[in-house]
Parts: C-alpha cells; structure tokens; sequence
C-alpha cells in the first residue's frame, strides 16, 4: 500500500487469459463477433488467429486500477478513457501497469498500460478513481 | 471519394436493459473480479447497495446493444470488414444493481477524415429507471482505407 504521490506505480495485475475466455466474455458481454470466438474465420479476415475483445482487457485495466487504489470498491471508478493500439491473444500473460499522474487526496489519476509479448495492446488508459474516503 | 457525414447529430431510439444479478456473476467470474457485493445480495446491501451491484466495466454489458441500429444505417454507412475500435472512454454516475432498468440512447458526435482513415464517433446515454446518470461512453470506431 503507497500514499498513491505522483510518480509511483500501482501494483501490476498479470492474467494469462485460458483458450475459453473469449467465449465466456462473448457470453457475458453478448459481443458474438466471430473474429473472437472463431480462429478459422479470423484468420479468413486476416487475423493470426482468434483475438481478445479489447473491451475484455479494458476490463483488466479498470480491475488493476481500482484493486490497488480503492480495494475493488465499485463506486471508486469515475472516469477510465483508453486507446486500442493492438490485438491481444489467449494463453498469452498481460500485464497491466499504472503510474499516479495525479492525487487531491480524493481522487488519484492514473496513467495505465496493458501489455502483451512487448506489444502495448491498451496505452493512453487515463483513470480517475476516488480514494476510500 | 469524401466521407459520409450525414450522421452527425442524429440520435437513434433508446435501448432497454434490465440488469440481472446472474448476469452480473457471469460478469465478474470471467474478469475474476472476486468482491462479493458482485455476487451476494446481504454483502452488497452490507455495503450500502439496494441490491448485488455491478462492476463499472459492466456497462459494455447494458449499453453496447444500443449501437446495433447505428452501425446499420445508412446514413453512417460504415464498413465493417475494415472497422476496428480504436478508442473508448466511459463517465460514470450512480451504481447500477440488479434489477435496475437502463435506457441508453446513443448519438453520432462525429465523424470525419484523417491520414486516409474514417472516425466515427459515437456517445451513448445510459440512466435508470429513475433517471440519473449511469454511465456516459465515448466509443470511437475506426475505418481502415476510406
């Protein structure tokens, strides 16, 4: 646990997404778009394979961020803005990292990246999260 | 050939979601988000929430289905075999629990070109049933080749 200063980093979050997660976030999130839930018709389109939904790992971003901030806390989360810059794959380990860019001592905001096999597959991701009051 | 851009401003029809707690388990087991207000009604009303509420990034769940008949028609003209989501910024306001009944209207803010690619920008406006403030996204898509 930090005081959350401008300049420190958040604790990183690592997930190796199993095969089935794609299927199971289509399930959730009611996104069937087959280019995640079928590598033949992936690769058809010219993908190298089936790909994660980018708003999954934005999920992973959200979760990183108010995990170390607000322990989980789902009101903390006010504002989370992010660029796609890259596809990202299952059974292979993200790593979400954070850095404080600023705190009032009510609300920290973060500078967060998703990265995958050295590819920066979220960056920009700009979180203002209120503290535990 | 310049782009479509009579889209701009247009609002489609509203979309219901009513929010469901399974549906919010199933939310949270797959981004193994583990906070039991999530998934237990006496620890989410523990922690002050009427009912299991949802994470924030749940509001792709409520809100996405909005945007259906906008990528449709044909005044935004969109190709899809070359769109990718190139961007995406949600603003939140009140918890959403289960049982919640959400209305979402999305807008088309923009839509313009740049260095051969087309942006198409759209809001959408989710409330509940008593009419506050959800959540507000920013969902920026993006057109390979235009």
């Amino acid at each position: 646990m930090t005081d959350f200063n401008e300049g420190d980093s958040i604790s990183e979050l690592k997930v190796t997404p199993d095969k089935y997660v794609p299927h199971r976030y289509a399930g959730a999130s009611g996104d069937f778009n087959p280019i995640h839930i079928d590598a033949d018709f992936a690769k058809m389109v010219g993908l190298p394979a089936s790909i994660l939904h980018g708003l999954y790992v934005m999920g992973l971003v959200a979760k990183a961020g108010t995990l170390d901030v607000a322990a989980g806390d789902p009101r903390a989360l006010r504002r989370l803005s992010v660029q796609f810059r890259g596809m990202s794959f299952p059974e292979q380990e993200i790593t979400v990292t954070g850095e404080v860019t600023s705190n009032d001592g009510e609300r920290v905001t973060l500078d967060l990246v998703a990265t995958q096999s050295g590819n920066q597959v979220i960056r920009n991701a700009i979180a203002e999260i209120d503290l535990p009051a | 050939m310049a782009i479509k851009t009579d889209a701009v401003g247009k609002s489609w029809p509203a979309f219901e979601y009513e929010v469901g707690k399974e549906k919010i388990g199933e939310y949270c087991r797959v981004l193994e988000i583990g906070n039991q207000v999530h998934f237990d009604r006496d620890a989410a009303r523990e922690a002050g929430y009427r009912d299991v509420v949802a994470p924030p990034m749940f509001c792709v769940v409520y809100s996405a289905g909005s945007l259906g008949p906008t990528l449709f028609d044909p005044d935004v003209a969109i190709n899809f075999a070359a769109m990718v989501h190139g961007g995406q910024e949600f603003d939140w306001g009140e918890p959403v629990c289960s049982g919640d009944v959400i209305t979402t209207t999305p807008t088309c803010l923009e839509i313009y070109e740049k260095d051969g690619k087309g942006f198409y920008i759209f809001e959408t406006l989710s409330l509940n049933q008593g009419g506050d403030m959800v959540v507000r996204g920013v969902w920026t898509n993006i057109v390979r080749g235009i």
